[in-house]
């Protein structure tokens, strides 16, 4: 029965989006991570349709969208987090769609979850040590306390080193999976709304670190809520509505851009 | 090397440790020439319980998917013991037991552990069921009889066999927590999806764990099939011998060695009593020491421990307060 259902839907997905046929969409040339064609149902459900996408080196490029336009199931795409039904992703040039998150993250790739994902029963240490151990393979213990501890004065958690990590606030709790995702070396990081549910001046707090992050060389993907921020900290935004990516480009264009100003004030219900 | 070091060396307590586990083993193997005849037997049934409660932790206590197919292991252990013992050497029969239960758990967790929570617990449930079944339809189908006479040996014997397996177990288990590997599972139990994402591999981590931790239980299964000389599918796969593992790690605690080997000792000798001296009431009693164990201390004997040396250790050093 299910594999009928499944069968169907296949069929259904490459029928009415159009995936089954070749994409004309052509990457940057200093593109990281490319996305085409992806698509992912659940049950009757497209959550994201025939996205293509890139993300260029050393760029700060933000994701946005109402609730429910399939951001995160896009990052979960890429991560490896979720099987991918249509569609290929690449990262540097190697097919990573079908791959393990772990894999994924051994080629460089690092996440953090929309409700931060931490071990509670470790320290704070731990932690993010956890990310230096494992990110890399045959990392000495020495070499991973060593990075560990840099990764806690760049992203600013030595006041926190003592309390349990449930006890934390919610800001420092996502720079805490922030912590662990810097400590496995990517050279590519996605934030999945870092920002969410923070007072202002740790919005501001997290800018500086966002920023912070992309001088240290490391090319950054967030999705965002705040539009503060991700007007300020951007170079590059792309939307996405009813999993459909509907518009590209600068902040400034995409503020200008009236699709995206009626799906976020309102047009038609 | 360098992990044995620090787990048995690398400082004070872990020192105490390991000299307080070699004089154990000492003390072990010398007990049984000062007590009576029924004393190795007795202490064989509880090292085999110690060791199916300490490879339920292994994996389980680590990951928190609750394994009950320790019954499917000892059960496969015992029915290697019966097919081989005959005209192999027990040492050798029992090395074979373990390698056969580590590849059935090999097997069943490259398939079952894609599964979460309680469909693991159900599926291993089965799997001791199955095994059961399948067994009885073929030695009917093939033998035409049901159960197979194992060759019998001295209690004795069966206790070294036992408490080696226990020493060589012990020795594995205690720089495993302190590896990369024991990490590793600590990270699943605590947090999955987490762990994948910072480059563990959970899967082959869980497997390798889950076929780790049934070598042993499928040993002694092998062992303790001698000392009742007759198996069948529901002496070896009986579910007891899934439930009580996990009943013993958990009034122990599941955060240190200790606690599934004080579970098994108490679980044990109390089974031990209740079963010789109030044979009627055994079950009931037995029942509510659970009841009460998992309502009063949820987190185990050790658990309780800790509690106290955590309070204690908090009062001398204040309340450690963050910049909130």
């Amino acid at each position: 029965m299910s594999d009928l259902n499944e069968i169907l839907l296949e069929e259904e997905a490459a029928a009415d989006c159009g995936c089954d046929e070749k994409s004309t969409f052509v990457p940057d040339a200093d593109a990281v991570i490319v996305g085409t064609n992806l698509t992912k149902r659940f049950g009757g459900m497209t959550a994201v349709d025939c996205v293509d996408f890139e993300l260029r080196e050393g760029e700060i490029l933000g994701l946005i969208g109402p609730n429910g336009a399939g951001k995160s199931t896009l990052f979960n795409l890429v991560s490896g987090f979720l099987p991918i039904d249509v569609g290929t992703i690449t990262f540097n040039g190697v097919k990573i769609s079908g791959l393990n998150p772990d894999r994924i993250c051994h080629l460089g790739l690092g996440r953090t979850f929309q409700a931060a994902k931490n071990f509670p029963d470790m320290n704070i240490f731990d932690n993010i040590r956890i990310g230096a151990l494992f990110g890399i393979k045959g990392k000495s213990y020495e070499q991973a306390d060593i990075e560990t501890e840099e990764i806690i004065k760049f992203v600013g958690l030595e006041k926190y080193l003592k309390m349990a990590v449930p006890d934390l606030p919610l800001a420092i709790q996502k720079q805490l999976e922030v912590a662990r995702a810097l400590a496995t070396k990517p050279t590519v990081i996605m934030l999945d709304e870092l920002m969410a549910g923070l007072n202002p001046a740790e919005v501001d707090e997290a800018m500086a670190l966002v920023r912070k992050i992309r001088s240290g060389g490391i090319t950054v993907l967030m999705i965002e809520h705040v539009m503060k921020a991700i007007m300020a900290i951007c170079d590059r935004i792309i939307v996405l509505h009813h999993g459909r990516l509907i518009a590209e480009g600068t902040p400034d264009e995409i503020a200008n851009n009236p699709e995206v100003i009626e799906i976020y004030l309102g047009g038609e219900a | 090397m360098e992990l044995l070091k620090r787990s048995f060396f690398g400082g004070k307590a872990a020192k105490i440790q390991f000299f307080a586990i070699i004089i154990a083993i000492v003390v072990l193997f010398f007990v049984p020439n000062f007590g009576s005849a029924y004393l190795p037997l007795f202490l064989a049934w509880v090292i085999t319980y110690a060791v199916m409660s300490l490879a339920w932790t292994l994996f389980s206590g680590k990951t928190g998917y609750v394994s009950l197919a320790s019954a499917a292991f000892y059960g496969t252990g015992m029915y290697v013991q019966a097919a081989l013992g005959s005209n192999l050497p027990i040492v050798v029969s029992m090395i074979i037991a373990a390698a056969a239960s580590f590849g059935v758990a090999f097997g069943i967790g490259l398939v079952t552990l894609r599964l979460r929570g309680v469909y693991f617990t159900i599926f291993t449930f089965g799997l001791s069921l199955f095994l059961n079944k399948f067994i009885h339809w073929y030695e009917v189908k093939f033998f035409h009889t049901k159960g197979h006479m194992v060759l019998a040996y001295d209690n004795l014997t069966v206790y070294y066999c036992v408490l080696v397996v226990f020493a060589i177990f012990l020795l594995v288990v205690i720089p495993m927590n302190k590896s990369r590997f024991g990490l590793a599972l600590d990270c699943i139990g605590q947090n999955e999806d987490s762990a994948q994402h910072v480059g563990v591999n959970t899967t082959m981590t869980k497997v390798l764990a889950f076929a780790v931790s049934a070598a042993p239980v499928g040993a002694v299964g092998a062992a303790m099939a001698t000392t009742i000389g007759y198996v069948d599918p529901d002496i070896a796969f009986k579910l007891l011998a899934s439930f009580m593992p996990v009943l013993m790690a958990i009034f122990g605690g599941t955060h240190s060695v200790y606690g599934p080997i004080v579970g098994a000792i108490v679980f044990y000798s109390l089974q031990d009593y209740l079963l010789r001296e109030l044979p009627g009431a055994y079950m009931i009693i037995f029942g509510c020491v659970m009841v009460a164990v998992i309502l009063l201390m949820p987190k185990g004997i050790f658990g309780v421990i800790d509690t106290i040396i955590a309070r204690r250790k908090r009062g001398f050093d204040g309340e450690v307060i963050g910049d909130v």
